[in-house]
């Protein structure tokens, strides 16, 4: 295991992580032993792929662009099904090693079933994710506080282990469906999906690139956007928030606990930065946590906040 | 403190770490076979032998091909496969398609090197071949009608054939040649790119002799640049820490010619993964 100075551990819903960084659903969530590599590379816990009940081929490419800023995906959710996939699960848990399980689903019953699987595979948390935007969405959870009060209600009851939602950053008011999400008896909250979708069109063939046409977009980008709703978030409950978006650097991790995030999740910055870019993270937050006077991440937590 | 915390320093570097298409047309087509054709482009590509680019159809659907020409001549050299190769061979010189990278590590030249391949497994091998110069080249292929850049590797090396029908050269594997070579010779390193099994046997030969091994695989590729996960053998990305891999990493590799994943990422055997392929 990646060892961290003590300054940067943390617990996130009962589990003790060497350090807040956590890499997100989509990043190399593919394979056990890619997990067990960004673990090895300074993630304090991994994120699976989203994972659905049955198996999902996704959207032809381009699926996976960089657009300079950031990134822009539509993968489509591609997936072999959580009946295959429970052996990635064991092969991860196998290590000890901090596991979040990405469920999606078309109704309830997929989520709950995704759900159950993961927890008798050995999964940490759930991570429920009604917020893809690369997808048709048979129901919108995403900007429904009613229907998602019921999946969260209902996935909360199948499960004994934290569950946590992830939400997407284009609602009108993010403060709204956080509420309704805690109410409902989320364990914590992860935020944000991916912005937009966004669209690019290749002018010399008058053709949008992406085989899906738009994507969502990630990445240095979208950065304020996510501080903004991880800072609203903040404002509207009280259970932990796992922050993502664009967080590249130290000082972004520190921005973003700041905003009001117990653990931030670190994707894009991959191809910024390299695998190990979650030690180089950790390395300079510490750094900077040093020269400025602290001695733990739990101090900043919701530091912009007014008290 | 180091460079990557001053947060400018990003902002400042943006435009390098931009990954699209850009359009390129066509300027030259060679048929090289009955079936294969080279697609020469209008661009120039500097690239290491081995490297890759993302190749884009509008409308249709992207995918890595190995450069079978670097440089001022860039090219690649398409089999039929599925769609997206049969879409391309029916592509004629002035139609546009789209280009990004090179992508992937590529090969490191050494001297006193052998390299073999199976069938296509020579399209990324012999731009490798021309640079290194006075290299042994085995090339093996179901017929002779399979075999790709004869000619142009007898003017670059010491050329040996084999085919399984014995219709051109030795009958039988390539790495039948390579086990009689090794009786004779040895090599500093053995480059090889094919069928996964022929790589597999190649290794497993090259490891007998204690001789390095540079091989490029292939896998079911999105992004091109290391964050999808989708290319995984094992944990190492094909995309970004190969497509060449050394032997240290070829012998962690457990999968290898056994297990390669579909589109949903479900791991299926690679003759599975071949049918759904080809």
């Amino acid at each position: 295991m990646f060892e961290t100075t003590k300054s940067l551990k943390t617990k996130l819903l009962g589990i003790n992580l060497s350090n807040p960084t956590i890499m997100p659903a989509g990043f190399l969530g593919v394979s056990a032993d890619s997990l067990i590599r960004a673990y090895e590379n300074g993630a304090g816990a991994v994120t699976t792929k989203s994972i659905s009940l049955e198996e999902r081929n996704g959207h032809a490419n381009p699926t996976v662009l960089s657009f300079g800023y950031g990134l822009i995906n539509a993968v489509g959710l591609s997936n072999p099904g959580i009946d295959e996939y429970v052996e990635e699960i064991k092969e991860v848990k196998k290590r000890k090693i901090p596991l979040i399980l990405n469920t999606i689903g078309d109704d309830n019953q997929d989520f709950v079933d995704v759900a159950k699987m993961g927890e008798a595979a050995g999964v940490d948390i759930i991570e429920i994710n009604i917020s893809c935007p690369n997808v048709v969405h048979r129901k919108p959870y995403y900007a429904d506080p009613e229907l998602l009060s019921g999946l969260v209600q209902e996935v909360k009851d199948a499960v004994s282990i934290p569950i946590i939602v992830k939400l997407s950053p284009n609602v009108t008011n993010i403060k709204e469906i956080a509420k309704a999400v805690e109410l409902a008896g989320a364990d914590g909250i992860s935020a944000i999906n991916t912005v937009g979708p966004g669209m690019i069109i290749n002018i010399e063939t008058a053709k949008p690139v992406m085989a899906f046409k738009k994507g969502g977009l990630s990445g240095p980008a979208i950065k304020p956007i996510a501080i903004r709703c991880v800072y609203d978030i903040y404002e509207a409950v009280s259970i932990p928030i796992i922050g993502m978006g664009g967080i590249t650097n130290g000082r972004d991790l520190i921005e973003m606990i700041m905003a009001g995030a117990t653990a931030v999740g670190v994707g894009s910055a991959i191809y910024y930065r390299g695998l190990d870019v979650f030690k180089k993270i950790c390395a300079e937050a510490h750094e900077w946590m040093r020269d400025n006077g602290y001695s733990s991440i739990k101090q900043i937590i919701g530091a912009a906040h007014e008290s | 403190m180091s460079h990557n915390t001053d947060p400018n320093n990003l902002a400042n570097n943006f435009a390098k770490y931009t990954a699209l298409p850009r359009t390129v047309k066509i300027k030259k087509v060679v048929d090289e076979t009955r079936k294969i054709k080279t697609f020469f482009l209008d661009t120039k590509i500097w690239a290491a032998p081995g490297q890759f680019i993302m190749v884009w159809i509008p409308g249709v659907d992207e995918k890595p091909f190995g450069l079978s020409y670097i440089g001022n001549d860039t090219a690649i050299t398409i089999q039929p496969k599925g769609k997206f190769t049969k879409k391309m061979l029916g592509l004629s010189v002035g139609d546009r398609i789209g280009v990004r990278g090179p992508y992937g590590n590529g090969f490191t030249l050494k001297k006193n090197a052998c390299i073999i391949a199976g069938g296509c497994g020579i399209i990324p091998l012999a731009p490798l071949a021309e640079m290194i110069k006075n290299c042994v080249v085995i090339i093996g292929a179901k017929t002779s009608e399979d075999l790709l850049f004869i000619e142009r590797m007898r003017k670059a090396s010491e050329l040996y054939i084999a085919t399984d029908d014995g219709s051109s050269g030795a009958k039988g594997y390539a790495t039948d040649i390579l086990r009689k070579l090794l009786k004779e010779k040895t090599f500093d390193v053995i480059y090889t790119c094919g069928p996964e099994a022929m790589i597999k046997s190649v290794f497993d030969i090259a490891e007998e002799h204690g001789i390095e091994t540079q091989a490029s695989l292939e896998r079911f590729m999105k992004c091109g640049f290391g964050v999808c996960g989708q290319c995984v053998i094992n944990g190492f990305r094909v995309c970004k820490d190969g497509p060449v891999f050394s032997s240290e990493q070829l012998r962690k590799m457990t999968e290898l010619g056994k297990f390669a994943r579909l589109k949903s990422g479900r791991k299926v055997t690679v003759k599975e993964y071949y049918n759904w392929r080809s």
